[in-house]
């Protein structure tokens, strides 16, 4: 059967793990293009994924698992907003800090702790829903109709907020804000608003991006889950040169270099090979990726937003 | 009405009055977090103080958490002070801790006076060059160092636990038959245990006294020289230190490797002052580079004030240890270190700036 050969399983878990990489950076992606950078993505996961979980656990709702993860991450964007947008603290820094405080030390484990949700078997989980004859499809099926509902939100995801930030007078605002705050201002839009609201909706991707691994992919809840998932989602949105298309192939490429230490296992595949080996590969790449990718952008002139990571204060303009 | 305007000087009080303050509102935004979540706060936080800094006992094991802070806040402070987000302290501290070990183990049992320097200069080595990977990237492809250096987080960490757990490297302990069965590291020599000094009843690790010299040279070094200097007008002002024709790229990599060399250090004097082997649970799971960060930022990368700064937070660290159980939820410290941070980054608002409260602007602009 092809459907077990190893490079379908391969991208089969490229798609799987793709997916939560994919839903952070494309919420990155749109803090960034409004000016803000925000470091804190992987502690905002963090809190997605444990507060998802705990959603689920106490309503069975998976719907209403995925709104309350979302609400969770927009809530730890909003501490990072008001720092940096309206006390105009250091953007790195406060990244950092979120990160700390939200991390797999801090807040995402004591609420984990709190709530007793460790060692619990999930009660719902998001599952395959396609017709059968689907997913068992040669190559296909597996990689791409033996997927979670997850996923085909993702590729809506993208293909929204393409179309938003280059078909809409929004999505304009919003790259005015990114590029040159002043002129936007000038021109009377509320530079503040368009930023809070960008961080909050990044943060609230972020925490849905979280949620991917408690109610899909593991589903359970472990200290600092995403493993530094929340840190390749701030790479991608480089590697991604800001675009949304981009981040979806993107995802799936580091996708692939977590899913390829689990596809080789599970196969016996070799095995004489230390298994540290394969699990550093999505850092490793991820540092690759970003070496080709900076030096390239320099090259082309595809580069961040002119303003990423300066507060806007209109009286030193 | 508030307006902020920018300050034109920086009042000297400001810079204690601020992070004083915000140690205070973290204490009050931490008391929330645990009303919330229905624990009793003051019952908490005086078990925390007690625990932390309440009898000798507890100051002794404060004292050994805070070494590696005050390595580890040093890093962070020195490259931050350059703009130079160096985030990889924690990789780096692996990386001296695994080049100390080895230093340790190799030399063998002849004299003290061999294996600890050698350790030390071993320690800083590995951690130089771990960090000298972000700084080469980020000095000739303009390379983001701070993901790069925190992805080698994840990948020292994943080095350290293959030379003990997964594999028959020199640092493991293959001798004894219990170690077959539960991988351990090797033990160190006795002449590669950092001689302790005694201040009354008071035990100060070795690691503690280097780290508190380092931070001396790093405020020498800062202050009183040229490189100093540039390194400062290159945080400061990248343009103008370029037209000035200081030498960027130079400054990187050498501020990156000290950076490095420091968490390095205090890599090998975890080895040689506390657990005498190379643990990498224990240090995967203690995140002392992390602590780092808000350490370097909550003393403004002053190198006397990380070393006050890791005293307390080690002490929130070591309470925090101590602590852990069914009433004291594990991510308490870092939800608190969190909360310092954030109030620090928001006091620092009023260090630049001040508030100035006047009823309206119409009203300002009429009497004008």
């Amino acid at each position: 059967m092809i459907n077990n050969s190893v490079w379908v399983v391969v991208l089969a878990s490229a798609v799987t793990y793709g997916t939560p990489l994919l839903y952070a950076a494309l919420g990155e992606l749109l803090t960034e293009r409004s000016g803000v950078l925000n470091l804190g993505v992987e502690g905002m996961m963090l809190i997605g994924a444990v507060m998802g979980f705990w959603a689920v656990q106490r309503t069975g709702s998976l719907l209403l698992a995925i709104v309350v993860a979302a609400v969770a991450g927009a809530s730890m964007a909003l501490i990072h907003a008001f720092l940096v947008i309206t006390l105009r603290a250091n953007q790195i820094v406060s990244g950092l800090a979120l990160t700390i405080f939200a991390g797999a030390a801090g807040l995402s484990s004591y609420l984990g702790n709190d709530l007793n949700l460790a060692d619990q078997p999930a009660r719902h989980a998001f599952a395959p829903f396609l017709p059968k004859s689907w997913q068992t499809a040669d190559v296909v099926g597996p990689i791409l109709f033996k997927q979670s509902a997850l996923v085909y939100a993702s590729w809506a995801l993208v293909v929204i907020i393409a179309l938003y930030l280059n078909r809409t007078r929004f999505g304009l605002n919003v790259r005015a804000v990114g590029e040159a705050p002043e002129a936007a201002d000038a021109m009377g839009i509320n530079v503040t608003a368009y930023r809070y609201v960008h961080t909050m909706t990044g943060g609230a991707l972020a925490g849905v991006g979280g949620a991917c691994f408690t109610l899909w992919i593991t589903p359970q809840w472990v200290d600092g889950i995403t493993a530094g998932a929340g840190w390749i989602a701030i790479a991608l949105v480089i590697f991604a040169f800001w675009r949304p298309a981009l981040c979806l192939i993107g995802a799936y490429l580091f996708g692939a270099f977590s899913g390829i230490p689990f596809a080789f296992q599970a196969r016996g595949i070799l095995t004489s090979i230390p298994p540290e080996l394969f699990q550093s590969l999505p850092y490793v790449m991820t540092i690759v990726v970003l070496v080709l990718v900076s030096s390239a952008g320099a090259r082309r002139r595809l580069g961040a937003p002119a303003a990423l990571g300066t507060p806007y204060v209109r009286e030193e303009r | 009405m508030i307006r902020i305007e920018r300050r034109l000087a920086q009042p000297k009080w400001l810079l204690f009055a601020v992070p004083v303050g915000s140690v205070v509102v973290a204490f009050g935004l931490m008391t929330v977090v645990l009303l919330i979540t229905h624990h009793p706060p003051l019952h908490t936080f005086s078990r925390l103080l007690s625990s932390g800094f309440g009898s000798t006992q507890s100051l002794n094991d404060t004292l050994v958490s805070t070494t590696p802070l005050i390595f580890t806040g040093l890093c962070a402070a020195v490259a931050f002070r350059m703009q130079l987000f160096n985030i990889g302290g924690e990789g780096q501290l692996y990386a001296g801790a695994i080049l100390g070990a080895a230093a340790g183990i190799a030399l063998g049992n002849h004299s003290g006076w061999l294996s600890v320097p050698a350790m030390i200069v071993a320690g800083a080595v590995g951690g130089a060059a771990l960090a000298l990977i972000p700084a080469i990237l980020r000095a000739f492809f303009s390379t983001n160092e701070i993901i790069t250096s925190l992805m080698l987080n994840y990948v020292g960490a994943l080095v350290i636990n293959y030379l003990i757990f997964d594999s028959l490297s020199y640092w493991r302990d293959t001798s004894s038959p219990t170690a077959k069965v539960f991988p351990q590291g090797k033990t160190l020599p006795d002449a590669a245990s950092w001689p302790a000094s005694h201040v009354g009843a008071l035990y100060l690790p070795f690691g503690l006294l280097v780290g508190v010299v380092i931070a001396a040279i790093v405020w020498l070094l800062y202050t009183r020289t040229r490189f100093g200097f540039e390194v400062q007008v290159i945080g400061d002002s990248p343009r103008a230190a370029s037209y000035a024709g200081m030498r960027t790229r130079r400054k990187i990599l050498a501020v990156m490797a000290l950076s490095g060399a420091i968490a390095g250090i205090g890599g090998a004097s975890q080895d040689g002052d506390i657990r005498h082997l190379l643990d990498p649970r224990g240090l995967t799971a203690a995140g002392y580079g992390y602590a780092g960060i808000v350490i370097a930022a909550l003393a403004r990368y002053n190198p006397f004030a990380v070393c006050f700064v890791a005293f307390l937070l080690g002490g929130l660290q070591n309470a925090g240890y101590t602590l852990q159980g069914v009433d004291f939820p594990s991510g308490l410290v870092g939800v608190m270190q969190g909360l310092i941070l954030f109030c620090a980054l928001g006091g620092e608002l009023l260090v630049r700036y001040r508030l100035r409260f006047a009823r309206s602007t119409r009203s300002a602009e009429a009497a004008a």
